[in-house]
């Protein structure tokens, strides 16, 4: 006799999906739970954790944005290994504003996630129509060969970088506004991506054959996927470079690249959510390691493959499906 | 009738590499008749079409619809000025619902602009569609994912994406191959449907007997040339065409 596992949706699951759910408190906390725990979660946070732990928060907010800008890229078909490319930009962006023309962080801050968009969709553009891992390859060299151009050139005080920013107006200003932004990015682009428009750019990664079939410029449509997530990655960057009060070659690092793809696979793909929980799990992961010393990259690294291995459907999907179904294991017949 | 086809193609070739997949191909197609397509297998019928829509760029030749050419657009602006096609491998989305599958065609601006539409519309438009080629309203077929539709469900699916698009010309690539006699014969009421609606229809096919009772005219590929174009009945008394068919089934023998 072989067994197998059977998932069943929770009643509450089916009872919560249409307008009853407003007949029982109950069940509009089934669903409205799991959406206002993050809120609420982030909000508190930077009230009772430290200096050190809020600037940790700050850098786990950065990451989820990087990361949930992956996410809206990889879900339009595009795999970037570039995230610093769109950090890298904003930050350079912000950087002049504030050095060169004095513009106040307030101002730096939109118009660096607006530009730092535009341009980094403006380099990206010719090889929009390249598939899979040439696009990749082409968002992996971009950075790096921007970081070489600052170098040669000494352009943006070269090496040195640009130092002496204005910070933010305080240190609680500083963590709310960026805490805030990645919730507003978190569940505004998560309706987004659930719209038609949504469907249409998750159905280029699919089939894009099917999509031009229906008479849909897919090139317009990925330009604009391009700068959705450019333009979150960019304020990201911005955002940092008023926090340190400094820009530098360091933004266009391979870390700004590697680590929010890491965080999407963590916590899994094609939601937004994961990307960002996988964030959340992996920035202060390496905080805590740094106690250990040299061994901190292999017992990142051995967590990373555990990981995978374990739940390669990501943690987000794995907490999903045991919060709407429940398992079973069932006799079948051999 | 007008007397100005509606597509047109001129001398239009193709070669992959060494393979000449069509060689100097002309046909004219008039406003609301229905062109029957067919030939033996590798014959070039799908690269045909794939020259009109532009998915496939020709070698040399012109296509002109509507008296324009339009062998220099790119396939979705084709599509924009009524050109509307099925494939013949159908590949739908297979995880999201069938209905989820017609918001695609739906979002484009084709349809857009003739039909209108906002966000949560769509879903009604879909499955207003979908009842049209026969996704019963009652069951819940239509909401089943693409992937779990037998061949007769998701080539309608498939038709039905072409018509969301409001099309003048709809090109079917082997819509029938795959399915049932009862399948197809529920089908064709579809087609004769839009017909009378006034659209203009290309239909290559394998399955000639069912083809022959709805085309007005049939056109016969063989080695990416046309050997003969007519009348169905003339068609096949054709010697030609018997040649190219001597050994290969002449009739719906899948
Ligand atoms: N993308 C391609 N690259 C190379 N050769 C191709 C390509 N597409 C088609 N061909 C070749 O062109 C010829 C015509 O193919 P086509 O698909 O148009 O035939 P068909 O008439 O549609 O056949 P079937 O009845 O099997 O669908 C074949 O020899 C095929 O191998
Ligand atoms: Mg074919």
């Amino acid at each position: 006799m072989k067994t197998r596992k059977e998932r069943i949706d929770r009643g509450i699951k089916a009872r919560s999906q249409d307008i009853f759910v407003l007949c029982s408190w109950r069940e509009m906390l089934y669903l409205a739970g799991p959406r206002l725990l993050p809120v609420v979660v982030c909000l508190a946070l930077p009230l009772v954790l430290s200096v050190y732990w809020q600037k940790v928060l700050i850098s786990v907010a950065v990451f989820a944005l990087l990361a949930i800008s992956w996410d809206i890229l990889s879900q339009s078909g595009m795999i970037s290994l570039g995230q610093a490319l769109f950090f890298g930009t904003g930050a350079y962006c912000a950087g002049i504003m504030n050095h060169y023309w004095g513009f106040s962080p307030l101002i730096t801050l939109p118009l660096a996630a607006l530009f730092g968009g535009l341009i980094s969709t403006v380099l990206l553009l010719p090889v929009l129509r390249l598939r899979g891992v040439y696009f990749s390859m082409v968002t992996l060299i971009i950075p790096l060969m921007l970081v070489r151009v600052i170098e040669a050139t000494k352009i943006f005080g070269g090496t040195e970088g640009l130092s002496g920013m204005d910070p933010l107006p305080s240190a609680g200003f500083e963590v709310y506004l960026i805490v805030i932004v990645f919730l507003a990015v978190l569940f505004g682009f998560r309706r987004l991506m659930d719209s038609d428009y949504g469907l249409v750019l998750k159905g280029i990664s699919d089939n894009d054959r099917s999509v031009i079939n229906a008479g849909i410029n897919i090139y317009w449509f990925k330009a604009q996927a391009l700068f959705i997530a450019a333009s979150i990655g960019a304020f990201a960057g911005a955002f940092m470079t008023h926090v340190y009060m400094f820009v530098g070659m360091p933004v266009f690092a391979l870390d700004y690249s590697i680590l929010p793809i890491a965080a999407a696979v963590v916590g899994g793909p094609g939601t937004l959510a994961g990307a960002a929980m996988g964030a959340f799990i992996l920035v202060p992961l390496s905080e805590l390691l740094r106690g250990i010393g040299g061994l901190r990259i292999v017992f990142y690294g051995v967590f990373l493959v555990v990981c995978i291995v374990a739940l390669p459907e990501g943690v987000f999907h794995y907490m999903e499906r045991k919060y709407h179904q429940f398992e079973r294991w069932v006799e079948v017949e051999k | 009738m007008s007397t100005e086809p509606l597509l047109e193609t001129v001398r239009l070739s193709k070669a992959f590499g060494g393979v000449q997949a069509l060689l100097n191909v002309s046909f004219a197609i008039m406003p609301g008749e229905l062109l029957g397509v067919i030939g033996p297998n590798g014959s070039g019928k799908t690269t045909l079409v794939n020259l009109i829509t532009r998915f496939v760029k020709p070698t040399s030749g012109k296509v002109l619809y509507k008296g324009s050419p339009i062998h220099h657009l790119p396939p979705h602006q084709i599509v924009r000025l009524g050109i509307a096609r099925t494939f013949q491998m159908v590949r739908p989305f297979y995880q999201l619902p069938a209905f989820k599958n017609m918001i695609i065609p739906l979002y484009s601006p084709r349809a857009k602009g003739l039909v209108g539409g906002r966000y949560g519309d769509r879903d009604a438009m879909a499955l207003d569609l979908l009842e049209e080629v026969g996704f019963e309203r009652d069951s819940f077929v239509a909401y089943k994912p693409a992937g779990a539709l037998p061949q007769g469900y998701l080539k309608r699916l498939e038709l039905a994406k072409a018509i969301a698009l409001q099309p003048d010309l709809v090109i079917l690539d082997e819509l029938f191959s795959g399915l049932s006699l009862a399948e197809v014969a529920s089908i064709v009421p579809i087609i004769e449907k839009m017909r009378i609606q006034g659209k203009t229809i290309i239909m290559i096919e394998h399955r000639l007997r069912e083809l022959f009772r709805i085309a007005d005219r049939v056109i016969v590929m063989n080695y990416g040339s046309k050997i003969a174009d007519g009348p169905p009945d003339a068609v096949m008394e054709d010697d030609a065409v018997k040649c190219a068919y001597l050994g290969s089934e002449t009739d719906s023998g899948d």
